[in-house]
């Protein structure tokens, strides 16, 4: 085949928002030759939209909060499904990594004593999110990217090279995880802009990708959250973990239908904003659930006092955790109390004055009257659920965030699972990318650095087949001249009908027959996707790019899909109709997806019973030390019986 | 809802060169005008090159030029135009042209890896930073930025005058100089470092002659000339004239 470019470094860190950026910088503070590889430009990854804040127990505005109440938060938020020991280092770690970005300088909104303010936001019992007014993701971005360009600059200085160290490979998309036998051995990329293939061999392996939205229709997420990382590590042979728990944010603009989906940050309730049905009564207080009941005001005026007051008044159910208020929408909106265009009414310009929702929620004022004509100083926003991240992901542990299975594997952010259970509270995103972005550089380094001279080697049949794989899409047309094989498809009409088949059939309420629907869907799609065609050549096209990256939604929607039949209860981001309750059986209770063929061949597989193969697993009890954080009264709710005895 | 078909014209090509064509295509209501360019990328055009991320203002990634204006496709509503206006969009004029609407931005990176980090005050540990919110007010609205280059873009130094790019770094890359000559806690100055002078002689400052074309085009808002231009200017100009300015650096240097 012709002569691929390769290229050798330490690690390789895919993925460029929070977590990768992170990665990268510990791995190279470690002493790791670094490449960092990302699908848009350096500085654009769907970080940069996360609005509310990053969740640290630094008790700048109440002095009460520290890492126990923050882990105990988590773990309710994630309804103790999480992988508590993740849980445990986020919350002990997460101050430290807000402290560093100063050092970096980023600028956070301050308190009156000129510490970082902190704001409330749903789920977190003290305020507890450090911000800059909603756009703290692009402020989070901006800050690592300005220190990669620092340490790059401090190599330029040594070695007359920006990039001798640290490189950031932009607008490049990895296909494959290269293996040695079992060991990681590299990626495989492409060059969106001239379409080139490429090789770095690396001993490690960040994978730091993102989430999965793109397969939903009505989604937060850009055009980068395929699942490619979440799929990466399925061919490599590495299991994925409760992919059956999305998480759909329950506000998202409705109208008008071109920005649907787009994300209405939870900042509006946790500044005081009120969520109304049509007859303008504010719902909420009719569905805290048992377990959160004692935790939540019974009336609008001990809610609105908490603003003010919160040692003596218990906050407003509109900061129940995501779950429960994007559900409550869905009810509301079922019910037929819904807005004009299928929401419910989220409410701040009745409770403060417009120059302070301008100076508090700049965003939010300008993308409402940009997009929508609305201005949220004089009116309610209209507002419902939108796909918005998931928990689910790569298997790792919990020390190191390396992958399970595959040697030189590491994941970190949203696409590693178990650090927020079934259900992520607000605000703890943001953490999360840095504490573990952070242990899987500097890990991924260790490791490497750990070989010595044992370098992997990767040999020249996996380039051929991964470059055959990726030019597949540019011979749909003559392979379709087969008798045997169909007409080329549409990529972009594939697209579509695997979202509206998702948000459909595996949405934010789930049937046991739609999801066997959904499966069939996934299998026609699984082979038709096989004669995505594409048009034009290999320079930027996103007809090709949007062709290889069906093979990733369409790996990760079954997962998706497998994982939710299987969960017969509802908890956190997986509701099922069928099984409206939660089941503390279910508790200690891992669903892992592994790909069927264990060679990462998709050819072969058999349409009917698809590519993933789901196991269970029951985890590890959580220790005794962070279970004696909660009250008896509370555990019981969550705990199985011989749990509670152990 | 309403719909209608609009014309538009679309620079499609590439480095070798390319040219305008045309489209008609549906809108529907409260579509903008990134919608109708997916919208050719679905029915018509799968290989038509755009760059998107976010498509809520806050990436910065659509820029592209509408009926000859620099501005973000995915903040563009399509009620803005008449039924029955052409609308064109081309690639970003300053920046070479890779594909169809996608252009080289490569300047830009270059231009950010020339500004000097921001430099960490000795003796202070993390934790342990304390600033009012007043002193970072200004900070904060330069990091505002989006990195959308529509600034970059404009800037008439920069537009038609290729030979000026070595030497300016245009009002993205200034204003980035002055956010970090107004952070409160940056030592660069205890570090040797003279962020004034630097701008107006390593950044090219002194090619600004504040026309504001880029505050016009700035999809954030931000009062790139007033704010951070022209105060830079008066303290870069303090620092180079003013020989008690030089005197006492060079005291407090000593010290």
């Amino acid at each position: 085949m012709s002569v691929v470019d390769r290229q050798e470094w330490d690690v390789v860190v895919v993925g460029a928002g929070g977590a990768g950026l992170r990665a990268a910088i510990a791995a190279r503070e470690r002493g790791a030759r670094t490449a960092v590889i990302c699908k848009s430009l350096f500085g654009k990854a769907h970080t940069v939209m996360a609005e509310g804040g990053i969740a640290a127990a630094m008790a700048n505005v109440n002095e009460h909060d520290n890492w126990q109440v923050h882990f105990r938060d988590t773990l309710r938020g994630g309804k103790f499904l999480n992988q508590w020991r993740m849980a445990e280092l986020h919350a002990r770690e997460a101050p430290d990594r807000v402290w560093e970005l100063e050092t970096w300088g980023a600028l956070f909104d301050r308190t009156k004593d000129g510490r970082i303010s902190q704001r409330n936001f749903g789920g977190h019992e003290y305020p507890r999110l450090a911000h800059v007014g909603d756009r703290t993701g692009l402020e989070l971005i901006r800050t690592l990217q300005q220190k990669i360009v620092a340490l790059q600059q401090e190599d330029h200085r040594e070695t007359g090279d920006y990039e001798s160290r640290l490189k950031v490979f932009q607008e490049c998309t990895v296909t494959r995880v290269l293996k040695d036998a079992s060991k990681v051995g590299g990626v495989f990329a492409y060059e969106r802009e001239t379409g080139r293939f490429f090789v770095l061999q690396a001993p490690s392996v960040v994978i730091a990708t993102g989430g999965i939205g793109k397969s939903f229709k009505v989604t937060s997420n850009s055009w980068e959250y395929t699942g490619d990382g979440h799929a990466l590590a399925l061919l490599a042979g590495a299991p994925l973990l409760n992919m059956e728990f999305v998480q759909f944010h329950p506000t998202g603009m409705v109208w008008p239908p071109s920005v649907k989906g787009i994300l209405v940050t939870e900042s509006v309730r946790g500044d005081g904003g009120v969520l109304r049905n049509s007859e303008g009564k504010r719902f909420m207080f009719d569905y805290v659930p048992d377990v959160f009941k004692e935790k939540y005001a019974e009336s609008e005026e001990e809610g609105d006092r908490w603003y003010e007051d919160p040692d003596h008044n218990r906050r407003p159910p509109e900061l129940l955790p995501r779950d429960e208020v994007a559900r409550a929408i869905n009810a509301e909106v079922k019910a037929g109390r819904g807005s004009p265009h299928g929401g419910v009414f989220l409410d701040v310009s009745t409770r403060m004055p417009a120059e302070v929702i301008r100076r508090r929620l700049p965003s939010m004022y300008h993308q409402f009257k940009e997009l929508a004509d609305v201005d949220i100083t004089a009116e309610a926003m209209e507002v419902g659920p939108t796909c918005h991240y998931v928990m689910g992901g790569i298997a790792v542990d919990s020390e190191t965030a390396a992958a399970r299975e595959v040697p030189g594997l590491f994941a970190a952010g949203e696409v590693a699972g178990g650090m927020h259970g079934s259900n992520r509270l607000g605000g703890n995103s943001l953490s999360d990318l840095l504490v573990f972005g952070r242990r899987a550089g500097l890990h991924a380094a260790e490791y490497a650095a750990g070989l010595g001279d044992g370098r992997p080697v990767v040999d020249d049949v996996q380039l051929d087949t991964a470059a055959a794989e990726a030019l597949r899409p540019f011979s749909a047309e003559a392979e379709a001249q087969n008798p045997s094989a169909g007409p080329p498809e549409n990529p972009y009409t594939l697209h579509q009908e695997l979202q509206q088949a998702m948000n459909d059939l595996v949405g934010i309420i789930r049937r046991e027959g739609e999801m066997e629907q959904a499966l069939e869907k996934l299998a026609d799609l699984r082979v038709r996707a096989r004669r995505a065609g594409v048009e034009g050549h290999r320079q930027f096209n996103p007809g090709w790019h949007l062709a290889l990256d069906l093979r990733n939604m369409l790996l990760v929607s079954e997962c998706v899909a497998r994982a939710a039949l299987e969960r017969t209860e509802s908890r956190g981001g997986h509701t099922r109709e069928d099984h409206p309750t939660m089941d503390r059986g279910w508790r200690r209770i891992n669903l892992l997806c592994r790909l069927t063929d264990p060679t990462g061949a998709l050819a072969a597989t058999d349409p009917v019973h698809g590519q993933i193969d789901l196991v269970r697993e029951t985890t590890d009890p959580i220790r005794p030390d962070l279970l004696s954080l909660f009250e008896k009264e509370e555990l019981v709710k969550y705990l199985a019986e011989e749990e509670l005895y152990e | 809802m309403s719909s209608y078909e609009a014309r538009f014209k679309v620079w499609r090509g590439d480095a070798e060169g390319g040219g305008l064509e045309d489209f008609a295509v549906e809108v529907n209501d409260g579509e903008v005008v990134l919608d109708i360019i997916h919208r050719l990328q679905a029915t018509q055009t799968p290989d038509l090159a755009v760059r998107w991320n976010c498509k809520a203002g806050k990436c910065g990634s659509c820029s592209a030029e509408i009926n000859g204006r620099p501005r973000l496709m995915c903040m563009t509503r399509m009620s803005v135009f008449t039924r029955d206006e052409t609308i064109t969009v081309t690639p970003l004029r300053a920046f070479p042209v890779v594909r169809d609407l996608v252009t080289d931005v490569g300047f830009n990176y270059r231009k950010a890896r020339e500004v000097p980090a921001f430099v960490p005050p000795e003796g202070v540990g993390p934790g342990e930073y304390r600033m009012f919110q007043e002193d970072v007010d200004r900070s904060q609205e330069f990091r505002k930025c989006i990195e959308c280059f529509l600034c970059q873009d404009t800037c008439h130094v920069v537009r038609d005058h290729e030979e000026n790019k070595p030497a300016f770094a245009g009002p993205r890359f200034l204003m980035r100089v002055a956010e970090l000559d107004m952070h409160p806690l940056d030592a660069s100055e205890e570090s040797g470092l003279d962020r004034r002078r630097t701008a107006q002689d390593e950044h090219g400052l002194g090619y600004c002659n504040i026309t504001k074309c880029c505050t016009e085009v700035c999809p954030e808002g931000i009062k790139i000339t007033d704010n951070a231009l022209i105060p830079l200017k008066e303290r870069a100009v303090d620092r180079k004239y003013d020989p008690l300015v030089w005197l006492g650096n060079k005291i407090s240097r000593r010290t």
